[in-house]
């Protein structure tokens, strides 16, 4: 089943290099997902974070306020 | 403690180098090795510890806290305090500040801890540490948060919720005491580790290239402009100095991480350290770029009075300490 990824985030630099980490993991491990930036803040207070950016993995806020690394990224999705 | 660093710099100028003692451009450059290889010892050491610190305090336990508890007017120290421990980053400053409201934290509550958090933080911290030693350091810190405190209970007072956007104004309208409960990280330390270590050193690498440019600068004035040189013109009696200070520090922006160890280099050639605090508190607590994030949650007239109180708490520190110090 394909995966849903969101970022969220503000458009902050961090946001986009937290991006640009699980773009690469997604296309190095062909991982069957889509990846979705989030960066209205009505949306992402859906989602009760606080710090930004954050991770969601079908609906589930699995990182928040920093950014993992490959291998991290990749455990979660797996 | 670190005089092993000024032997190596001393080796290293006088030994290696042959250059000769008391010549500007030895003494610049001894400064420089001192002072860079003993704020990154300090800057790590911080950074490191305050990691750990906001490991176990990540900012939801501090807003079910702030939430959940009666704290009889004590909430705006405690917001305050819990500021300086959390790392804080402009771009998170809007969700915090929709997340703090509504949970049902004041709005005054919020602000304080939204003062502090940027102005009492790991990097000002160690900078502080390395150029202005410990005592300094801990009245900075102290005055920190009396300042966010103060200006929390301030722009409680002025009675602000009804300058905020409509939309923020729905969410304050069905703000809810008891949302979602928090879920406490129950790894060990030694779970935690590589994250915080990977933290560390990503803020270090973000940060040396100011520092390194900032101490190279102080170290060319350390060098190169005599003793007392500004005492002329920004001498304690001048009351116009501290009110510039802080006003021209205002729109830098906190990156400028690297102004610090300039401003120590102008203290020791006589600029009043009141004026130097006010200035530092002006670049590390307030920027432009954080106001113009504030705009999506704010009236510009809210975040003007917002930026003028502090503004106003600054200068007024800054007074106190010419006077106290």
């Amino acid at each position: 089943m394909s995966k849903v990824i969101k970022i969220l985030g503000t458009g902050c630099p961090k946001c986009q290099s937290l991006t640009g980490v699980v773009k690469e993991v997604v296309n190095e491990n062909n991982i069957d997902a889509t990846i979705e930036k989030v960066e209205d803040i009505m949306d992402i207070m859906k989602y009760n974070v606080m710090s930004t950016p954050a991770l969601v993995i079908d609906d589930v806020v699995t990182i928040k306020g920093r950014i993992p690394s490959k291998d991290e990224v990749l455990a979660l999705l797996n | 403690m670190f005089d092993w660093v000024q032997h190596l710099a001393d080796w290293f100028v006088y030994d290696v180098l042959k250059l000769g003692q008391g010549e500007h451009l030895s003494e610049a450059l001894n400064f420089f090795i001192y002072d860079t290889i003993k704020i990154l010892i300090l800057l790590f050491v911080v950074i490191f510890f305050m990691g750990i610190v906001n490991s176990y305090f990540p900012i939801d336990k501090v807003k079910n806290y702030l939430s959940r508890n009666k704290l009889y007017g004590s909430e705006y120290l405690m917001a305050s305090l819990f500021g300086t421990v959390t790392p804080f980053c402009s771009c998170s400053s809007v969700p915090l500040f929709i997340g703090f409201v509504s949970g049902g934290i004041p709005l005054g509550v919020t602000f304080a801890f939204l003062i502090t958090s940027p102005l009492v933080n790991e990097v000002a911290v160690g900078l502080f540490i390395g150029l202005f030693g410990v005592k300094m350091t801990l009245i900075y810190v102290f005055s920190g948060v009396l300042l966010g405190t103060i200006s929390g209970m301030v722009l409680q007072k002025l009675k602000l919720e009804s300058y905020l956007t409509p939309w923020v104004k729905d969410i304050l309208a069905n703000a809810q005491k008891e949302q979602d409960a928090f879920i406490a990280d129950k790894s060990s330390l030694r779970a935690r580790l590589p994250i915080i270590w990977a933290e560390v050193l990503k803020i270090l690498k973000g940060i040396v290239p100011y520092v390194i440019v900032g101490i190279a600068i102080g170290g060319l004035m350390h060098g190169y402009i005599p003793k007392g040189f500004f005492e002329k013109y920004m001498a304690k009696d001048n009351l116009f100095a501290v009110p510039i200070a802080t006003i021209l520090a205002v729109p830098m922006y906190s990156n400028a991480s690297g102004i610090l160890p300039v401003i120590q280099v102008l203290v020791s050639k006589g600029i009043p350290i009141g004026t130097a605090i006010a200035f530092m508190m002006g670049v590390v607590g307030l920027s432009l770029p954080e106001a113009m994030l504030l705009k999506k949650v704010m009236t510009l007239k809210l975040i003007g009075i917002f930026f003028g109180v502090v503004t106003l708490c600054i200068i007024i520190s800054g007074y106190i300490f010419n006077i106290i110090l």
